[in-house]
């Protein structure tokens, strides 16, 4: 079966030369198909983060090659990479990161006036949609900083979704969230990915999201130990 | 029409921090009211200082300047000596005044243009002497031109265009010889002539030697003085339009006539090269006010940017790109330096306003300041390119942030 990839590492590795030069992540090499809901996991510290900073474009100080769509992402210039950005991939950050001046929908809204493929109205509509997606439609005019972490959170991943990105990154997307909470984010993430063609990368320390996830992949120092982790 | 995100983004941070942006536009309020004050008070005291010199000496003088012997034959292979040599200008007065008159009067540049007898002479008042310079003058035509009647202190500038007994003196001349409007005087020329005459008027100019040893009589009075006919004429004055121009007007002015032409500038060099100096130095000194209120602009953005790492490298995160981030602190630079820009201009228009009111006695009347558009626009130029300039640099830097770092603090 020939499936689409949508991202593809070979041989990433990648070094932090302080306190000590130490190899962080250490010849990653997996794809992510189109559609496809991937979750990572490993223990703390086993390099999760440093990995999807590495894919998804902002962290550029790597070896190897990483190919996003059938685009050779690595040794693009800054500029070009941010377009990649601002057009495929949507980023939940493991601490949820809002601007606080700014109202929820403004945050939300804020990705896709910069991509300006859609009108200020129907950004603001879409806006709206996704909120009221994650149940938030009631603090769409509050500003962020008013929230508590969860919504903030929600708001985040309603951001990461405004562009309809064929990707989707989430570094512990749902670690500040209630279980009924956790339950819609991930039946989003599985709409999205089974019904959009969207594809989902999300670290996870949760078992039961990850075992629900289409595969999992399993981290230890620096390196893949498997590809498919079987949940018993 | 819906503001660009960068620029909405910015609007935002200003919106939010009122108070700093505030303090940093104040700095630039100061510097610009600053600016405008100090500049309007050159500016307004380089306007007085020259209607000073227009009040005595003409836009273009021509007169007939006293020539050294020359050797009557040009020899090319040997040097002719003369030794002890003499001024041979026989007298120094313009032949055939009136044709050059009007030949000067029918040039487009020139405003007006007056003949002038002026005469050596002593002023006597029983047993006090004073050496001086009678200015033989058709009145109108010289009030016209030079403005004396702004500078009467007492009496009467009309008694001249009939009385030919009638002299207004300046006020030095009338403290050293002690005598007043309606008293007598005695001119005595170089020519032994003498005559009696009656003050009629007194004026001040701000220049202290003009006021010891000038008077006004009337033009046939000092063509009389010095024994000649009504045809003797020592200087044409001529005013034009472009004052500013005059050495141009002069030049050109030099071709109609062999007498020798003299601008303003070139009489008035040392005045002028003091006044220069001073307008070398504001500039100075505004660039210092200007790079103060830029300090304040680049502190303040600077320290927003500090706080503002995470919102962006957030931003670059959603893909905005280095460019994207300038655009947004530049935005903020600039709009604080308008803010700043404008308030600066209205706080200097009340500056000036304020001086214009302040009197300071004659001569000088009113504070010599005026509202110069020159001086405002330059000032706000100055202002929102300092503002810019001030906020680009803080501006790259933030642009520069690489999010990961941020995000895996
Ligand atoms: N800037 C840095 N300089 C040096 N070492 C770093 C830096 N950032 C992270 N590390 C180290 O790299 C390793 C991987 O860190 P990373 O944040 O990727 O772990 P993680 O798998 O995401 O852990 P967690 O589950 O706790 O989020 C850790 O040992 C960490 O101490
Ligand atoms: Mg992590």
């Amino acid at each position: 079966m020939n499936r689409d990839i949508i991202l593809q590492t070979k041989g990433l590795g990648k070094y932090f030369l302080q306190p000590q030069k130490f190899k962080v992540l250490d010849d990653i090499s997996f794809e992510v198909a189109k559609g496809e809901f991937l979750t990572i996991v490993g223990k703390s510290g086993c390099g999760k983060s440093t990995m999807l900073y590495c894919l998804s474009t902002m962290d550029t100080d790597y070896e190897g090659e990483l190919y996003i769509g059938n685009e050779k992402a690595t040794g693009k210039s800054t500029d070009k990479l941010a377009t990649l950005r601002n057009e495929s991939i949507g980023f939940v950050f493991q601490f949820h990161y809002l601007l606080p001046e700014f109202t929820c929908l403004k945050n939300v809204m804020i990705p896709a006036l910069k991509l300006a493929k859609y009108s200020y109205q129907e950004v603001e509509e879409r806006a709206y949609q996704k909120l009221e997606m994650l149940g938030l439609q009631d603090q769409a005019l509050k500003e962020a900083s008013k929230l508590s972490g969860g919504q903030q959170q929600r708001v985040s991943i309603a951001r990461a979704l405004i562009n309809d990105p064929a990707i989707i990154m989430g570094d512990e997307p749902t670690g500040n969230l209630d279980s009924k909470n956790t339950q819609i984010v991930f039946e989003i993430f599985k709409q999205l990915s089974q019904d959009f063609g969207q594809s989902i990368i999300a670290v996870t320390h949760d078992n039961d999201f990850a075992k629900a996830s289409d595969r999992t992949i399993e981290m230890a120092d620096g390196k893949i130990i498997n590809h498919d982790k079987i949940f018993e | 029409m819906r503001l660009n995100v960068n620029y909405e983004i910015a609007l935002t941070h200003i919106l939010t921090r009122k108070k700093q942006t505030l303090v940093a536009s104040m700095g630039v309020t100061i510097g610009i009211a600053l600016y405008i004050f100090s500049n309007s008070i050159v500016s307004g005291f380089g306007v007085y200082s020259k209607n000073n010199m227009f009040k005595s000496a003409p836009h273009i003088r021509v007169y007939n300047k006293d020539k050294i012997s020359q050797p009557l034959f040009k020899s090319t292979n040997s040097i002719v000596v003369i030794q002890n040599q003499k001024i041979t200008t026989l007298s120094n007065n313009i032949v055939n005044p009136f044709r050059l008159l009007e030949d000067i009067k029918s040039e487009t540049y020139i405003r007006y243009a007056a003949p002038q007898v002026n005469v050596d002479m002593f002023y006597i008042n029983g047993k006090s002497q004073l050496k001086g310079v009678g200015n033989g003058v058709k009145i109108l035509e010289a009030d016209a031109m030079f403005n004396i009647q702004s500078t009467m202190l007492a009496g009467n500038l009309q008694t001249l265009t009939s009385d030919l007994n009638a002299i207004v003196i300046g006020s030095g001349v009338a403290e050293k010889l002690n005598v007043g409007i309606g008293d007598n005087i005695t001119l005595s020329s170089a020519q032994g002539v003498r005559k009696i005459m009656r003050i009629t008027g007194i004026f001040s100019t701000s220049n202290k030697a003009v006021d010891e040893s000038k008077s006004y009589i009337h033009i046939s009075t000092a063509q009389q003085l010095v024994l000649q006919s009504s045809d003797y004429v020592t200087d044409i004055y001529a005013s034009i339009s472009k004052p500013d121009e005059a050495e141009i007007y002069a030049t050109k002015l030099q071709e109609i006539t062999n007498y020798d032409v003299e601008d303003w500038k070139t009489a008035n060099a040392d005045q002028l090269a003091q006044d220069n100096m001073l307008g070398t130095m504001t500039p100075l000194i505004s660039f210092s006010i200007m790079l103060v209120a830029a300090f304040g602009i680049y502190n303040i953005l600077n320290m927003t940017i500090t706080q503002k790492m995470n919102d962006i490298a957030i931003l670059k995160a959603n893909g905005f790109k280095g460019k994207d981030i300038i655009k947004i602190f530049v935005s903020e630079a600039f709009i604080m330096g308008f803010i700043g820009t404008l308030l600066g201009l209205t706080f200097g228009f009340i500056l000036v306003s304020i001086m214009q009111t302040v009197y300071i006695g004659p001569p000088i009347g009113y504070f010599p300041i005026f509202h110069d558009p020159k001086v405002y626009a330059t000032g706000a130029v100055f202002g929102l390119f300092v503002s810019l300039g001030a906020g680009y640099f803080p501006a790259r830097n933030a642009s520069k942030i690489d999010p990961v770092e941020i995000f895996r603090k």
